[in-house]
């Protein structure tokens, strides 16, 4: 017995390594039932499609996504896939959101640099041409990049959602410096800022000022346009940015568990026979 | 249990390799004929899923390697194209990631078994001590591959890491600036981490073949670690190792394969999806959870010099533990105090591992303050740490020589099949002998 608890022991130090670092002074963030959670959740498409025009409309004014492919979006798992375009380099409504954009080229007659309208296969343009020019229009501090972003921060989606609603109303006591915002739910450590009574309270300053309001975007399926739809969108499309083949990895896992399920049975009952006329 | 060989060859052809390289023999008495104790438990399982471990990480990193693109401008985004765009790939990185994970708790289970059972004692010493070999390898290794996706902590490890050589006397600073490749952790850091990546993990098989060697002439241990006296304390390893360890094999892929599946992340730090910045230090630069431990006991000591002295001792203690423990009793079934010291030995080590993850300062009872001892709170990481690293080396350096000057142990059975067979459950009339002998 004691030795079982060695060995869930262990797994249980591995399990809480994650968690355990997490000892930040900001707001835990508030869990969102995504319709992508657990070993069968899927990327809920609508969703993801609203999720996109939320990051076109607003955030891809400031934050890249330089890893992504206008190509991933109509590819398998992604907002815009189409069965009937297999190859998401074909699929219409992709080629119409590439064209769009113009992207920088190589003219191959002249070698002068030229502009063209993007197609499936280029790169999201970034909006600044390099991290100076970033910093340069946003108050000295980077947009970061979107490409990973869901996977590189404690709480994932549940953190992006909580941070863009979570903007409120600095506590009496705390001076927001300029061109800075307080958020709660930010890592980070305000005590610097901090003239009130008692202990300074929890969260960071973020350089990025609430970036959504109502009806900012208009939705096409209807949705109602608020500041808490707008954020769940846009997480879970994050969410998918992260982790373009979730679906695909979750499907494949469901296989593989059965399987594995059905072997370890089999050679349980194969070591039951062969070990029955062994005293052990 | 070798020079004797039961293999007699069948066909024409095994018949001509015997003559000339009797490779096929080889493997029969290896793995089909092994006389193996009858009664090794679960625990025992762990040396046949380390090997699968082994395969599994190494047929993921050779197909990794192919895609892989060793720069600091290009590692990142390298490894996204991997998971994102090549076939499969998300299924490749994610097993070889969490492999890592998967191939530690294997090792330290195995580690902690042969601890308890006293597989470290003679006539196993080598076999021992060749073990610790490949946990030493497999360190090193799993440290360089963590640098290669050259996200920021893969980045700030490196420097960290790199940076505790430094504190050697004389040659620390040649020696960081060997590892570095220049003054700083950069690209030649990373061509050469890569490099040796893939290099120790063939040296690691090279020390298994090792191992597995010198435990066929040796045979296992076992639970009881009364030595084999006859065929009766034996099984042939086909079928019946075979199947067990396969049984238990099914069953560590149950949990390997949900790590991989449904929470490919869980065991790493999100902090690494950020692609390196020399510039940005991360709040807490911790490592991966089965380097805690011994970062924990790194941090415990104020002096970095003797930081890292204690960090490496701690390891270096495992070579000579085999002289350290006088007893000539194995099994800590048969010593019931020093089995009361081992539990809260492993208590130490996962207390380690915990304070490991905090950092020094944070209470360990929040929010009560205590008084300072010398240069922290008493309700702190560190001094917890202190208390429990203490612990780690008294019980191999103290505990461990003195239980064997003076323990009374409880009587050992004369052989293996003896507390078996005293059970009531004798062998059923009629009961079919060797199953292995049919099919």
């Amino acid at each position: 017995m004691l030795r079982k608890g060695l060995a869930i022991a262990v797994l249980g130090l591995a399990l809480a390594g994650g968690p355990a670092l997490a000892a930040g002074s900001q707001k835990e963030p508030r869990t969102v039932a995504w319709s992508f959670n657990g070993p069968f959740g899927k990327f809920d498409r609508a969703q993801l499609q609203r999720g996109y025009k939320v990051y076109r409309e607003v955030c891809s004014a400031c934050h890249a996504m330089s890893l992504m492919s206008f190509r991933n979006l109509g590819q398998k798992g992604g907002p815009f896939f189409d069965p009937k375009y297999p190859n998401p380099n074909d699929n219409p409504y992709v080629k119409t959101i590439a064209k769009d954009y113009e992207v920088s080229d190589i003219d191959g007659e002249t070698g002068d640099v030229v502009k063209r309208p993007a197609t499936a296969a280029d790169r999201f343009p970034s909006p600044f041409p390099n991290e100076a020019a970033a910093r340069a229009s946003n108050g000295g501090a980077l947009p970061p990049d979107f490409s990973t972003l869901s996977k590189s921060r404690e709480g994932g989606p549940d953190y992006i959602y909580s941070l863009l609603t979570g903007y409120v109303t600095p506590p009496a006591g705390l001076q927001v410096p300029t061109g800075q915002h307080y958020n709660p739910y930010m890592p980070g450590d305000v005590s610097a800022y901090w003239k009130g009574k008692g202990h300074a309270p929890v969260g960071g300053m973020i350089a990025m000022a609430a970036p959504l309001a109502p009806e900012k975007v208009t939705f096409d399926d209807g949705t109602k346009s608020t500041v808490d739809q707008q954020a769940r969108d846009v997480s879970a499309f994050l969410a998918w940015a992260s982790e373009p083949k979730m679906e695909e990895r979750k499907a494949f896992g469901v296989g593989a568990m059965v399987y594995l399920l059905i072997l370890a049975g089999l050679l349980y009952v194969s070591y039951r026979r062969i070990w029955r006329n062994v005293a052990h | 249990m070798s020079g004797h060989s039961n293999y007699v060859p069948k066909t024409g052809i095994e018949r001509w390799l015997d003559a000339r390289m009797p490779i096929v023999r080889l493997a029969y008495d290896s793995v089909v004929d092994f006389p193996t104790p009858k009664n090794l438990n679960y625990w025992y399982t762990f040396g046949g899923i380390l090997a699968l471990c082994l395969g599994i990480q190494l047929a993921t990193g050779i197909v990794l390697a192919m895609h892989y693109v060793p720069h600091v401008d290009h590692a990142f985004a390298s490894i996204e194209r991997i998971m994102r765009d090549v076939n499969y790939g998300w299924l490749v990185r994610y097993m070889h990631a969490n492999g890592a994970s998967m191939f530690f708790i294997a090792v330290y289970a195995h580690m902690f078994r042969g601890l308890y059972y006293g597989s470290y004692k003679a006539p196993r010493e080598l076999l021992w001590i060749l073990g610790c070999v490949i946990y030493l390898l497999m360190m090193a290794t799993a440290f360089m591959g963590y640098v290669l996706p050259w996200g920021q902590m893969s980045f700030h490890g490196a420097v960290v890491i790199t940076n505790l050589f430094g504190a050697l006397p004389v040659v620390g600073e040649s020696i960081t600036t060997w590892l570095w490749g220049g003054f700083a952790v950069d690209n030649p850091t990373l061509n050469r981490f890569f490099s040796l990546h893939y290099l120790l993990p063939f040296m690691i098989a090279g020390v298994v073949v090792l191992h597995i060697w010198a435990l066929h002439v040796v045979g296992n241990n076992n639970p009881t670690g009364v030595e084999v006296k006859s065929k009766a304390d034996t099984v042939p390893f086909h079928p019946y190792y075979t199947v067990k360890d396969g049984f238990a094999i099914a069953v560590f892929l149950l949990m390997f394969a949900a790590f991989v599946f449904f929470n490919p992340n869980a065991l790493g730090d999100p902090v690494n999806y950020v692609p390196a910045n020399p510039l940005v230090t991360p709040a807490h630069i911790v490592p991966e959870w089965y380097f805690l431990p011994f970062y924990a006991i790194l941090r415990a000591v104020p002096d970095k010099l003797m930081g890292v002295l204690m960090m490496f001792g701690a390891i270096a203690v495992l070579f000579v533990l085999p002289w350290l423990d006088r007893s000539r009793v194995k099994s800590l079934r048969y010593r019931p105090t020093t089995r009361m010291y081992f539990f809260i030995f492993v208590v130490a080590c996962l207390v380690l591992g915990y304070c490991g993850g905090k950092l020094p300062d944070e209470h360990v009872i929040p929010g009560l303050s205590t008084f300072t001892l010398f240069d922290a709170d008493l309700n702190s990481m560190v001094w917890l740490s202190r208390f429990a690293a203490a612990y780690y080396f008294a019980y191999f350096l103290v505990i461990l020589p003195w239980m064997g000057l003076t323990e009374t142990p409880l009587p050992q059975p004369e052989s293996i099949s003896e507390p078996v067979l005293s059970h009531s459950a004798a062998t059923p009339a009629g009961a079919a002998a060797s199953p292995e002998k049919r099919g």
